[in-house]
């Protein structure tokens, strides 16, 4: 009975626990933590189990209310709605369980609260995968994004004026999003996704259909980061306490693209959107652009986590040049780099976060080999992470940017080509910058380094905890493992998941 | 062309509103101001709905012992009113937030000036 | 031809695995160096003897093949040891064995640091090349050839110095654009041909080309291992990278990293274009053409060093440019003198690599201008560089000659004198660069100290310096390396093969 259930599982119980936290807090602290994880290891058992279902039976669709639709809202889960969210409960998972080690001390007094909105994110973000319906979508977006500004704003002072920053923008991001929908349900007169795909043909030349699926990306496009509409990234992954930006850079703008790839591809056709209206093309071109750009700032940066939110404009602009190139390769890159940017990002941004815990700050300019002694297996992870980054085979980074080059010769464009190539390049000038320091710039008179790879790590002197914190050390390690394991296994996610759900058209 | 300029009056109307929202967004110095433009951006686009709800000669979507409920096009459409319930709620708990965080913009730096802002946040 | 079976076998799998299990161990008996070093002369053992296993299978035809698992739609990861794999993988276990008994000799010579991270690197490095050697297809190529990029580079900058740290960055700099170029390249392919698979004779079948669309794609598959085989212009990392420990210079530079580089290019213009294309579009001319101006400037630039493993560092590159120029003319002798050049050439340079470390663990000294001497001082080590060194210039009975003997048939075979009196030039040239080195050792006055270096060190430089010799008397001993270079370049040549 309650597998029947499973489409809408998710997103309840993580409004339910959202809730209930603040109220079981008030018994004990510990009490609250543990709902919050275990409410997360919920949801993504849930994920597994909508997978497997899909997996069994082919899509899901689940009535809320037993309202039939297109009257009714629904659920759908398919192979892509389904892979998605189990990636993002996964990840959220992870990061959650990093949490735990540092919410105490990084907002303290605040952490109660904190965990309620993460469990308020990850259920706009699962209610924004599943849904089957534009508009509820548009309500867990509004969710998922206050819950994001609530997030950034907990941290240093500037974090405040960041989360400001990008609520704004947010906000009229969503915004268009709500006008573009309207445009089309004026036309249209439906707003169910499945049922809109029957009308649209129909309507096609209809200047607000065009009007409307323009405001819907161009919203979208804010939420994703898409160049030139990026500019809330870099201060508000930069200012945001550790935990958050672990948090919600891997998994922010993945949701947000996998709506633009629902809409473009499953609601609106392939054919139409890259054919007769050139709006891939211009959506190719600006994620190129925003490639090399996102590269070339991150190779300026001084401080690791901006550092990280521009390389995470320019992985983004890999999974917009994906979508943009609307091919079935494009694709399958496209969504493979979804998966493999969330698990990277996650691992970098956790790393950075253990680098502030243990030194109080992430600067480059001051990182040294001292840094390895401290933090060896974060550094491992940290090198793992960065070689999947830069694209280097067996790691799971070599294969996104293995489809995409297929899907750029494919398309007879080798601009495209050449910029994902390159940046390939970039990349490796701003992770070795940073690789070269940690293994091989002598730390400043006073420390030796001694021999071989250390397995017990020693207690920098009066510097904070070293690795002994296994809570903090695990998840960034069981992030960058993940990475060798999707790398190896790509061909079972692309042949099990992605080829069964290619949109029709292209 | 007058008559679709006068015709759609409602939607001129809203234009003008996105436009001031947007402009008090990005041209307003002052935070409060900022927010102030957001919320008249969204209320533009709630207008927008309503105003799509409306037919001629039709009455409050509420059932009228008179009309009966046979009568549908004779109410107006009230999915976009539900809808923008929804957006209102949405605008609100936005708002809300705003607001959270721009007091704690003001106890930490005691402007909501961003020119005045942007130098105490370089210089702090 | 003789039919080629393709049989199943886990064996091509366990050369590539073995000394990826050896790295964990290694890893953990940091502490305790004798066992650490167990665990590499171990490993480097066992996969020489299973390379081994497979070379009776491959001289009577059959090809044993390993799929991994699949690793983009369509493409497996996959492993087959041809006759060309197998071929290159003796030469890189069976010298790995040599430079880990050297390694150990020389970083306990001068009590290097970092020995854990150096003896884990060289590890993984020679698990790289065994799978680029049994790679069947060329992204499971692409995938070991990156792996070796990255392997290698806490080795060339494993003395951590700055010019150390400098060097390592332009090496990735050069190897890593040359990995995009070869993924760009075979993005190319597969649109092209559907299928990656190396095929003897060229996989591109039937389709039909426009000649830009051909050279372009031929150069960028050149590009791509045209760095680590040091053809000029992409070769000025290979000198920057001599600030390696020598057994590294040795090992990587003369045999793994730049044979891996020849191999690729050898699979590139045998296995994957195939010489009726290159024929066709004259892209096989403008490959000698850089390849001979690679090997008389690379032998003019060497008489210029006067750091002996710079001055080694060039001769490398000049003679890599003898495989490429004999995979170039595209004839039979000159392709079978062309891959036992790559055997050859890591005989005879790996001894004058070695010699070059023992002197400087021994003496300190790295410029041929202190040499004077030290053939008294060092008698074995010096005779070994001289059998290499006159080797190299292709005198018998050393093995150098067979091969150049070879490349010469082949070019009078491909009706072109040019090669030929590059060859001869170049034979001349590595005379006048290295005689000196002999003269000052054995006929001048040095200091008057005496002493070979530890006999870890010496014994691998004798191993080499004979068995040098002794394939030059026979080609075909121990090993079988002429017979299969004959088929692996019949095969090429027939279109016909694994």
């Amino acid at each position: 009975m309650i597998i029947n259930n499973s489409p809408a599982l998710a997103p309840l119980l993580l409004l339910a626990a959202a809730i209930s936290i603040p109220v079981l807090a008030l018994l004990s602290k510990r009490l609250a933590y543990l709902t919050a994880i275990a409410t997360s290891l919920v949801a993504t058992a849930v994920s597994v189990l909508n997978l497997w279902r899909v997996w069994e039976s082919g899509p899901l669709r689940y009535h809320f209310g037993g309202w039939t639709p297109p009257i009714g809202i629904e659920y759908v889960v398919d192979p892509l709605s389904a892979f998605v969210a189990l990636v993002v409960n996964a990840v959220a998972l992870v990061v959650l369980w990093h949490a735990m080690g540092l919410a105490d001390e990084e907002i303290a007094g605040r952490a109660v609260p904190y965990y309620s909105l993460v469990l308020l994110l990850l259920c706009g973000a699962n209610g924004m995968i599943l849904t089957g319906d534009l508009f509820n979508l548009y309500v867990f977006l509004e969710i998922f994004s206050l819950a994001c500004y609530g997030l950034i704003g907990i941290g240093e002072k500037q974090a405040a004026v960041a989360s400001f920053r990008y609520l704004i923008m947010g906000t009229v991001g969503a915004s268009f999003y709500l006008l573009g929908l309207g445009f089309i349900y004026i036309v249209t007169g439906s707003l169910n996704m499945a049922d809109l795909r029957n009308i649209l043909p129909l309507v096609y030349g209809n200047p607000a259909i065009t009007a409307g699926l323009t405001l819907i990306v161009v919203g979208m496009g804010i939420k994703m980061a898409i160049f030139p509409l990026h500019g809330w990234l870099p201060d508000a992954y930069t200012y945001a306490p550790s935990t958050t930006s672990a948090l919600i850079a891997p998994l922010g703008t993945k949701v947000a693209a996998y709506v633009i790839i629902r809409v473009l591809f499953y609601v609106f056709d392939a054919g139409y959107v890259s054919g007769a209206l050139p709006m891939t093309d211009f959506i190719a071109w600006l994620a190129a652009i925003g490639i090399i750009y996102g590269s070339v700032l991150a190779i300026a940066q001084n401080e690791m986590k901006r550092m990280l939110a521009y390389s995470s404009v320019a992985q983004i602009g890999y999974i917009g040049l994906g979508i943009g190139m609307a091919n079935p390769f494009g694709f399958i890159g496209a969504v493979l780099h979804i998966v493999n940017h969330a698990f990277m990002k996650g691992t970098l941004f956790l790393v950075a976060a253990n680098l502030r815990k243990n030194s109080g700050h992430s600067d480059i300019a001051r990182l040294d080999a001292a840094y390895r002694k401290k933090l060896p297996w974060s550094m491992a992870a940290f090198t793992l992470a960065a070689l999947s980054m830069i694209g280097l085979p067996p790691t799971a980074g070599f294969f996104s940017k293995w489809y995409l080059a297929l899907a750029a010769v494919d398309k007879g464009n080798w601009v495209f080509l050449a910029v994902i190539l390159v940046s390939s390049l970039l990349n490796a000038v701003y992770f070795f910058r940073i690789l070269e320091r940690v293994y091989l710039l002598p730390p400043p008179a006073g420390e030796k380094e001694g021999e071989g790879f250390p397995l017990k790590s020693k207690t920098g002197a009066g510097l904070g905890l070293g690795e002994e914190k296994w809570g903090l050390m695990i998840p960034a390690c069981v992030l960058s493992f993940c990475l060798l394991l999707l790398g190896i296994g790509n061909a079972g996610i692309v042949k099990g998941v992605i080829q069964r759900i290619i949109p029709i058209g292209m | 062309m007058i008559d679709f300029i006068l015709g759609h009056y409602v939607y001129w109307a809203i234009i003008a509103l996105l436009i001031i929202g947007l402009y008090g967004m990005i041209f307003k110095n002052n935070l409060a101001k900022k927010l102030i433009g957001m919320t008249i951006f969204q209320v533009a686009i709630i207008m927008f709905y309503v105003a799509s709800a409306s037919k001629w000669a039709a009455t409050v979507p509420v059932l009228d012992t008179a009309l009966g409920a046979a009568e549908a096009a004779k109410y107006i459409s009230p999915l976009q009113h539900c809808l923008m319930l929804t957006a209102i709620v949405v605008g609100v708990a936005t708002s809300g937030v705003a607001f959270a965080l721009v007091i704690s913009i003001f106890r930490t730096y005691k402007t909501l000036t961003e020119s005045v802002l942007l130098e105490r946040m370089k210089s702090s | 031809m003789t039919a080629v079976e393709t049989y199943s076998s886990i064996l091509p799998f366990y050369a590539v695995a073995v000394s990826l299990v050896a790295v964990p161990l290694i890893l953990l008996s940091a502490r305790h160096a004798n066992l650490r070093e167990f665990w590499t002369i171990a490993a480097s053992l066992v996969k020489f003897g299973v390379v081994f296993l497979l070379l009776p299978g491959v001289l009577a035809g059959r090809v044993a093949g390993f799929t991994l698992w699949e690793i983009s739609p369509g493409i497996a990861l996959a492993l087959k040891a041809d006759p060309f794999g197998v071929f290159f993988a003796l030469i890189a276990s069976g010298l790995w064995i040599l430079t880990s008994v050297y390694s150990i000799g020389y970083v306990r010579g001068l009590e290097e640091h970092k020995q854990t991270r150096y003896f884990a690197s060289f590890a993984v490095c020679l698990s790289a090349t065994m799978g680029i050697a049994f790679a069947a297809n060329l992204l499971t190529f692409i995938i070991f050839y990156e792996t070796l990029t990255i392997a290698t580079y806490p080795l060339v900058i494993h003395k951590e110095t700055k010019g150390a740290i400098a060097a390592g960055r332009k090496y990735l700099i050069y190897t890593l654009t040359a990995g995009l170029l070869l993924i760009a390249a075979t993005a190319w392919t597969y649109r092209i041909t559907g299928s990656l698979d190396f095929k003897a004779g060229g996989m591109f079948g039937g389709a039909s080309f426009s000649p830009e669309a051909v050279t372009v794609l031929f150069l960028l598959f050149l590009g791509g291992v045209g760095v680590k085989a040091a053809i000029m212009p992409l070769h000025s990392w290979l000198p920057t990278a001599m600030v390696a420990p020598t057994p590294v210079s040795a090992l990587l530079h003369a045999v793994a990293v730049v044979k891996s580089g020849v191999f690729g290019v050898v699979r590139i213009v045998g296995f994957v274009f195939g010489p009726e294309l290159l024929h066709r579009f004259g892209l096989n001319g403008l490959l000698a053409i850089l390849a001979g101006a690679t090997i008389i400037l690379a032998s003019l630039l060497a008489f210029r060093q006067d750091n002996l493993k710079f001055r080694l560092a060039y001769s490398t590159v000049g003679h890599l440019s003898y495989i490429v120029l004999g995979a170039a003319l595209l004839s039979p002798a000159s392709l079978t003198g062309s891959l036992l050049h790559i055997a050859n050439h890591a005989t005879m340079k790996i001894t004058l690599f070695f010699c070059a470390g023992a002197i400087y663990v021994k003496y300190h000294k790295e410029n041929v201008s202190e040499l004077d001497g030290i053939g008294r001082a060092m008698p074995w080590t010096m005779g070994a560089f001289t059998l290499g060194a006159i080797g190299l210039a292709g005198v018998p009975p050393m093995n150098g000659f067979v091969s150049k003997w070879q490349l010469g048939l082949g070019s009078l075979q491909a009706g072109e004198i040019a090669p030929l009196a590059v060859l001869v030039l170049s034979g001349l040239l590595n005379i006048g660069y290295f005689a000196p080195i002999v003269y000052r050792a054995f006929l001048k006055k040095g200091a008057g100290s005496r002493g070979e270096a530890s006999p870890a060190m010496v014994l691998p430089i004798v191993v080499t310096a004979v068995l040098s010799v002794l394939l030059g008397l026979n080609p075909d001993l121990f090993f079988h390396f002429y017979s299969m270079a004959a088929s692996i370049s019949g095969s090429i040549l027939g279109g016909s093969g694994p």
